[in-house]
């Protein structure tokens, strides 16, 4: 129970003092209303917290807590994740050599394959995900450099990008598109995946390439040049790739019109820059089978077949490949259920504390101060 | 300063530089050898601080003085010129704002300064010039000028009497508005004057002007035709101030010799200098040390940006080039420009918007002070008056009462209560139960009869008609008169002090009438209405060395009778011994009661004796040299023998509720100081009357009187005196706690300590130089142990030196300086708090306070429960922004250390803006107002509550270290609660991950909740405005961050938080961290509550808060959290 006390304080308005005063005009005004805003009376509710009031509210944290946090925590621990690092730093991994001969003007791609093994069935849909170590991508100066509007299909922005997007700008005298360090960088490792399956042969795991991206991004945000103009080729004709892309942007997935140019989804999630420099983007859906009897990815020898065209050396980075189920909650994160957890069990410890501490001293307390 | 230099250059002989000459009329004087017209300053008053010219760099430089304004000009200078995270706007329209709005305000009050400077200087007045008198502003009247001033005008500088329409010589001044003294005082004109001004020729030579009002020291050449030269010693009964106004005479002239600012009123005036609040000097010290931090953090942040830098690849990675101009730029530039970015991007922990916040709550609280009605007084239809806000909260910090007698303790009205004939008391009565209304309430036990004999009567209040000084007012001259003067049917009184008019009037009412003096001659009218005759032949003047005065007068029938009223103390031992003691307990039990009491005693002289004592005074009075001292030896020779009549007791009437107020604020722990111009007497008794001090309280005496009585020379019976003081008060007194709880017990003898002005300035300025330290702190420490001090026959300079002194010494405690008149000018400009009462004497306090108030009553309130109020509420306020500026800043601070220490903000722009104007600034506004923590009955009802604040305990360093701490722990909550959550960023259901802008959109989401949660637990005092301005806000922002992220906005460049907000909360894991983390954020918090006492109790009993052993270690553990 709130211990509390309405002080709604005599609303005293027409005091026989005041009549006096209530002549015409003049003599009136300068007495002060007795309004109880202005006589500071105004009706209040004052709270009292007292260890009554809140012991119970620190059993109910508990009490709630608890079971949330253990709830969470199960659900994460119930996420199958499986995470494997393919940057090539090891002599013996397989992307050793593609790492180390790595340069931005090779012609012929660098292809590596990595094998691991799934110990663990993974069910329904199975997220992809690239992850990228010590790579800062809240940089000041990197998260600055782009230009929305240009994004949003801004034709004047198109050809004349903000100066925000130095030194990724212009280059041969034509303006980039997209412009910006961000769009420059765009991820472009390919990767693709296959089951070994037992009998030898090799199956590739259709990859969901849509879906990946914030609806209203790829509806709203990111917008094409020229409208409804199929012809992406022509409204690009007046820019220039980003330095260090291979293609233009207006083929960056030539298969599917609605997923090319700025509204490629593979490129909206990688403009959406990570609050950390370790992060995953997500990169690919493995959608569950129809049947639901055999789950999405079977335990079992896998390869991730690696187009490496992507550096990470140079500035000591890392580069991972992750699958992991969702829950309701998200990816895997056993920090909530814990939080949860522990706040829950120190509400109840301090709830349990207080409860001895107000009965010791609190009774011993209130006799004592009554009589005064 | 450059005219008097310029003088001295001119004037060459080295008289000139410590006297001035004057030609009364501009007359050149035959025997000097030229007329050198010497410039003296015109008599042009200047109080305005600006003029249209210099306003604006004025103000400017001195509102950029203020530490804040300057720092938050150079961050706008840093933000225009380096390029930043965030833009020049965001800092560089608060401080324009603050700026003007300050600008304006202050240009306000010097606009109605020059208004009133003017009102003053084109006053028009008369000069007398080539025999024509002439109008004249008041500002253009020189030194030298004859003046003409008619009744009831004040004069328009200092001027030497030199004729007066009354055939005696004289003139009457009241001086109310210099010193507060509201008799009427006599001033003589210079003997050997020619009625005809016009062909008066003369010089005055007079010392320079100085601002003690009581010394004038000068003389005059009179030049006359054929004649030798006379000269005539001037002193301050020739000299008629500036400010005084003629009373009771018609017409006067006089020679201005001081003029403008040169006069002594305005010598007394003390430029009205900005006063600073102790407040805003803990604002300034919590400002140094969160400029201390903002700068630290900026040094960490720069050197670990380079440290990350120098290694391979950090700086620079393919993925993130440099602009060709970035590269160009020179290193020790860029590190330092990097310095500055940092500091820009912090610099939101420093609140513009704090004083912003605060001026607006200084200003719009003020209001509740002139909207409160139980200011309001009915007899001048008017209420409290604010004049500065700046000091709301000092209110609620005072130590020390300055306060001044006349017109504020009483309402000085005299009023003559009883008598004491021969042991009997008389008390007047209306009823006509007895003998004209003369009623006898108790006497001595032993005694049958029941009365003083008839003879004994008849003669006490004879003696009572004849033994003063006071003047029958002529009829007609004056239909209203005011109520000093007093009047009873057509009879007005005029007297140097007011309680012989009450005694006069006292007498009247007993049937004894004093019907005036004419010619020596005094008439009485009996009660038998028979018309007494006698004649005055000497009077022996009152001083207050003697204290007491005489009259020598014979009656008809050749009898010669002496009649001498005084103080006790200087009547007893001149009496027979025998009759004192009938005396002494009835004079004893009115002066602690606070009347004024007198006795009265006379002697019959025979012709011989009459003979002897006659000649003596004739000669003394004639004496060349040394006649004070003779006069006073013949004085004390007369005045021997004689037997006592009996004693009056006249009241001084307090103001309503004086005792009251003084009792309360005495219970607040402020020490209340009288400070009065009036006599000792006088205004001891107030004191006793006001229970300042009581039957118990010892007092400690250092006054002229005190210093005469011993053969020893003044300065080593001063030491001596001082000495014994401190022993007495300082050194044998238990020691008192220090700090807060400052006990009063009663156990402890108490101890008054009564000093005069004579005194004072020898104790400030004493002989050797080398004392004047140890002097100053000795009566510093003998005043802090006594209850009350009473400092006596102060000029108006004085009151100030010593509110200065006090506020000066050790601890600078805030100080209070309450008055009515013109005379308490100094000492409220010179207060720390200046409060006005809306008196009778004039409206120059009230101009120059800093509150006005209509009469002493009302302090209690304005201190108790506005003053405690607003300090609390301020002092949260403060205490809340720089917390709430801490835990908005750390996380962005933190996240540096993610972000490659490259300056890149956690929040969005919007919400940086917004985050102190918008989303947490009105909660707190409200708060600032309308909290009460304490309800104002409980605070005017135990005033022991007011000491809890006192010494500025909100904001000392203790709790500002609790809530630095609070804001650093829970921005640290904060980020690493986001960082920890985000160590997958993967957070919806459908796998789409979230980037920086959703971290920093979630740690704000709990921040600005946790923020405004914080203040609603410290919220004791819901009203319907709190409870909107809360669940508002935070409404606001949820609907604000909804409405922002919801459109593309074609003058933003970035789409930063497109949508940001939405999806964050379309995760579950967003919405569950933010609740735990608010939850954490505030569980210190909770549990801080529940283990203090709770506050209600104040609300339950109105005890003092007793400790009892219960919990005394954890409050003792958690006292600042009670802030």
């Amino acid at each position: 129970m709130m211990a509390s006390s309405y002080n709604a304080k005599d609303e005293d308005g027409h005091l026989p003092g005041s009549v006096g005063s209530g002549g015409p005009g003049a003599v009136k005004s300068k007495k002060p209303d007795n309004t109880a805003f202005k006589q500071q009376r105004l009706p209040a509710w004052q709270p009292i917290l007292t260890a009554g009031t809140v012991l119970p509210a620190f059993f109910m944290i508990g009490l709630i807590f608890i079971p949330i946090g253990i709830g969470l925590l199960v659900t994460s621990n119930n996420i199958k994740e499986f995470e494997i690092d393919y940057t090539g730093v090891d002599m013996s991994s397989p992307c050793f050599s593609c790492s180390q001969n790595y340069s931005w003007n090779s012609t012929s791609a660098c292809t590596c394959s990595v094998p691991f093994t799934l110990d663990q069935p993974f069910e329904s849909n199975v997220f992809m995900y690239y992850g990228l170590s010590n790579f800062y991508q809240n940089h000041r100066r990197y998260v600055k450099s782009r230009d929305d509007s240009q994004l949003n299909g801004d034709k004047s922005s198109l050809l004349n990008p903000s100066k925000e997007c130095e030194p990724y700008r212009t280059s041969d005298k034509k303006s980039i598109a997209p412009c910006g360090a961000i769009a420059n960088s765009l991820f472009n490792d390919t990767l693709e995946l296959f089951y070994n399956h037992p009998n030898g042969s090799k199956i590739t795991i259709h990859l969901e390439k849509t879906g990946i991206a914030w609806w209203t991004d790829k509806h709203v945000k990111f917008r094409n040049p020229g409208g409804n103009n199929n012809n992406l080729s022509s409204v690009f004709r007046d820019t220039s790739k980003p330095v260090n892309w291979h293609k233009p942007v207006y083929e960056l997935d030539p298969s599917d019109p609605d997923n090319n140019g700025f509204v490629n989804e593979d490129f909206i999630v990688w403009m959406r820059t990570a609050a950390l420099p370790t992060f995953r983007k997500l990169y690919r859906i493995i959608q569950k089978k129809k049947d639901n009897m055999t789950p999405t990815l079977p335990p079992g020898n896998y390869s991730l077949e690696v187009t490496y065209n992507y550096p990470v050396r140079s500035f000591d980075g890392r580069k991972r490949m992750i699958l992991s189920t969702i829950s309701w909650m998200g990816g895997k994160n056993p920090f909530l259920g814990i939080a949860y957890i522990t706040v829950g069990s120190v509400c109840f410890f301090l709830g349990v504390v207080l409860l001895i501490i107000h009965h010791k001293y609190g009774n011993r307390n209130n006799s004592a101060d009554i009589p005064n | 300063m450059l005219r008097r230099r310029l003088n001295r250059l001119c004037g060459g002989d080295e008289e000139r530089v410590d006297s001035r000459t004057i030609y009364v009329g501009h007359r050149p004087c035959p025997d000097t050898e030229a007329f050198i017209p010497s410039k003296f300053c015109d008599n042009r008053i200047v109080s305005s601080k600006y003029t249209v010219w210099n306003f604006l760099p004025k103000n400017l430089f001195e509102q950029f003085r203020r530490i804040a304004n300057f720092y938050f000009l150079i961050i706008f200078l840093v933000q225009v010129i380096v390029d930043t995270p965030t833009s020049p706007v965001t800092s560089g329209l608060p401080l324009f704002f603050v700026i003007t709005v300050t600008a304006i305000k202050q240009g306000y009050e010097d606009w109605l300064r020059h208004k009133a400077d003017k009102e003053v200087n084109k006053y028009p007045v008369t000069v007398l010039e080539d025999g024509r008198s002439v109008k004249k502003e008041s500002e253009k009247i020189k030194v030298g000028d004859v003046v003409e001033v008619v009744e009831d005008e004040t004069f328009p500088c200092d001027l030497i009497l030199l004729q007066s329409s009354r055939e005696d010589g004289t003139c009457f001044v009241t001086t109310a508005s210099l010193d507060g003294e509201s008799n009427h005082k006599t001033h003589y004109t210079v003997p050997d004057i020619e009625k005809d001004l016009q062909t008066l020729t003369s010089a005055i030579e007079c010392e320079q002007p100085q601002p003690d009002l009581y010394k004038f020291v000068g003389r005059m050449h009179i030049y006359k035709l054929e004649q030798e030269p006379v000269v005539r010693s001037l002193g301050p009964e020739n000299l008629l101030l500036k400010g005084a106004t003629l009373k009771n005479t018609k017409k006067i002239y006089g020679v201005s010799v001081y003029t403008g600012m040169e006069t002594k009123m305005a010598l007394n005036y003390q430029g009205k200098s900005q006063k600073r609040s102790a407040v805003e000097k803990s604002i300034n010290a919590f400002l140094l040390v969160y400029l201390s931090i903002l700068i630290s953090k900026a040094v960490v942040c720069t050197t670990l940006k380079y440290v990350w830098q120098s290694k391979e690849g950090q700086d620079e990675p393919w993925y993130n080039q440099k602009t060709q101009k970035e590269k160009d730029t020179n290193m020790y530039l860029k590190m330092f420009t990097d310095f500055l970015s940092f500091m820009v991007l912090f610099n939101f922990i420093i609140p513009v918007s704090m004083y912003v916040t605060v001026e607006m709550q200084k200003f719009l609280g003020s209001f509740f002070i002139t909207w409160d009605k139980d200011f309001f007084d009915p007899e001048i239809q008017e209420g409290a008056l604010v004049n500065t806000s700046d000091l709301n909260e000092e209110l609620g910090q005072v130590e020390y009462v300055f306060t001044d007698k006349t017109g504020t303790l009483t309402q000085n009205n005299m009023e003559f209560i009883e008598c004491c004939i021969d042991g009997f008391q008389y008390r007047y009565r209306d009823t006509q139960s007895e003998v004209d209304g003369f009623t006898v309430t108790d006497g001595p036990v032993n005694k049958l009869q029941q009365k003083a004999g008839w003879e004994k009567e008849e003669l006490f209040l004879r003696a009572l008609c004849l033994c003063h000084t006071v003047q029958v007012k002529e009829a007609g001259s004056e239909v209203l008169v005011d109520q000093v003067d007093g009047i009873d049917g057509l009879l007005g009184f005029i007297a140097s002090s007011p309680d012989e008019i009450a005694l006069v009037k006292g007498a009247m009412k007993y049937g004894f009438t004093f019907l005036g003096l004419e010619s020596k001659s005094m008439k009485i009218k009996n009660r038998q209405n028979d018309i007494e005759e006698y004649k005055l032949l000497h009077v022996l003047n009152f001083d207050p060395v003697r204290r007491r005065m005489s009259v020598i007068v014979q009656t008809k029938s050749g009898e010669t009778l002496l009649f001498c009223k005084g103080a006790d103390s200087s009547i007893f031992p001149r009496v027979r011994p025998e009759e004192v003691d009938r005396i002494r307990m009835h004079v004893e039990r009115n002066a602690t009661e606070g009347y004024r009491t007198l006795c009265v005693a006379y002697k019959q002289l025979s012709a011989e004796e009459y003979a002897m004592a006659d000649t003596g005074l004739r000669e003394a009075r004639l004496a060349l040299q040394d006649r004070e001292e003779k006069l006073m030896a013949m004085y004390n020779q007369v005045e021997m023998g004689m037997s006592l009549i009996g004693a009056t007791a006249v009241e001084d009437r307090l103001q309503e509720e004086a005792a009251e107020t003084m009792e309360a604020l005495q219970g607040a722990g402020m020490k209340v100081w009288v400070l009065t111009g009036d006599k000792m007497e006088t205004a001891k008794s107030t004191c006793y009357a006001c229970r300042l001090f009581q039957r118990g309280t010892e007092l400690l005496e250092l006054t002229v009187r005190t210093l005469e009585d011993e053969k020893l020379n003044r300065d080593q019976k001063l030491h001596e005196l001082l000495q014994e003081y401190h022993n007495k008060a300082v050194k044998d007194a238990p020691p008192v706690k220090a700090g807060v709880t400052r006990s009063w017990s009663t156990a402890n003898q108490d101890y008054g300590f009564i000093i005069d002005g004579a005194t004072l300035s020898l104790l400030m300025n004493p002989p050797h130089d080398a004392d004047a330290s140890q002097y100053k702190s000795l009566f510093l420490q003998i005043c802090q142990n006594c209850t009350a001090v009473l400092c006596c026959r102060m000029a108006p300079l004085q009151k100030a030196q010593i509110v200065k002194m006090v506020k000066n010494s050790q601890g600078s405690p805030i100080t209070l300086s309450i008055g009515d008149g013109a005379n308490d000018v100094s000492m409220i400009l010179e207060a720390h708090v200046g409060i006005g009462i809306k008196g009778k004497e004039g409206r120059q306090a009230v101009r120059n306070s800093d509150y006005a108030i209509p009469k002493l009553k009302h302090l209690k309130k304005l201190l108790l429960a506005h003053g405690h109020l607003y300090y609390v509420r301020i002092a949260h306020l403060v205490q809340y922004f720089f917390y709430k500026n801490l835990c908005f800043i750390l996380p962005q601070f933190l996240y540096q250390f993610f972000c490659g220490y490259s300056q890149q903000p956690l929040y969005d722009a919007a919400y940086l803006t917004m985050y102190n104007i918008c989303f947490t600034s009105m909660p707190i506004l409200a708060y600032s107002l309308l909290e009460q923590h304490i309800s104002i009955e409980i605070l005017l009802h135990n005033a022991a509550l007011y000491r809890e604040i006192a010494n500025n305990a909100m904001l000392r360093w203790r709790p500002f270290l609790y809530w630095t701490v609070l804001g650093i722990f829970q921005g640290l909550m904060f980020f690493f609660g986001v960082r920890f959550l985000f160590s997958n960023p993967a957070l919806q259901d459908n796998g789409q991950v979230f980037g920086n802008w959703s971290y920093g959109t979630i740690v704000f989401t709990v921040l600005v909740f946790t923020v405004t949660l914080k203040l609603a637990l410290d919220t004791r005092h819901w009203t319907w405005i709190n409870h909107f301005v809360i669940w508002g806000s935070l409404a606001f922002y949820v609907f604000f961050s909804f409405f922002w992220g919801g459109i593309i906005w074609p003058f933003l460049k970035q789409q930063r938080l497109y949508f940001v907000f939405a999806n964050v909360l379309s995760s579950v894991s967003a919405w569950l961290v933010i609740i735990i983390l608010i939850l954490l954020s505030l569980l210190p918090e909770i549990l801080l509550v529940v283990l203090r006492k709770p506050r209600g109790h104040h609300s339950q009993q109105l005890s003092e808060d007793s400790s009892t052993d219960t919990n005394r270690w954890l409050r003792s553990l958690l006292s600042p959290t009670r802030i």
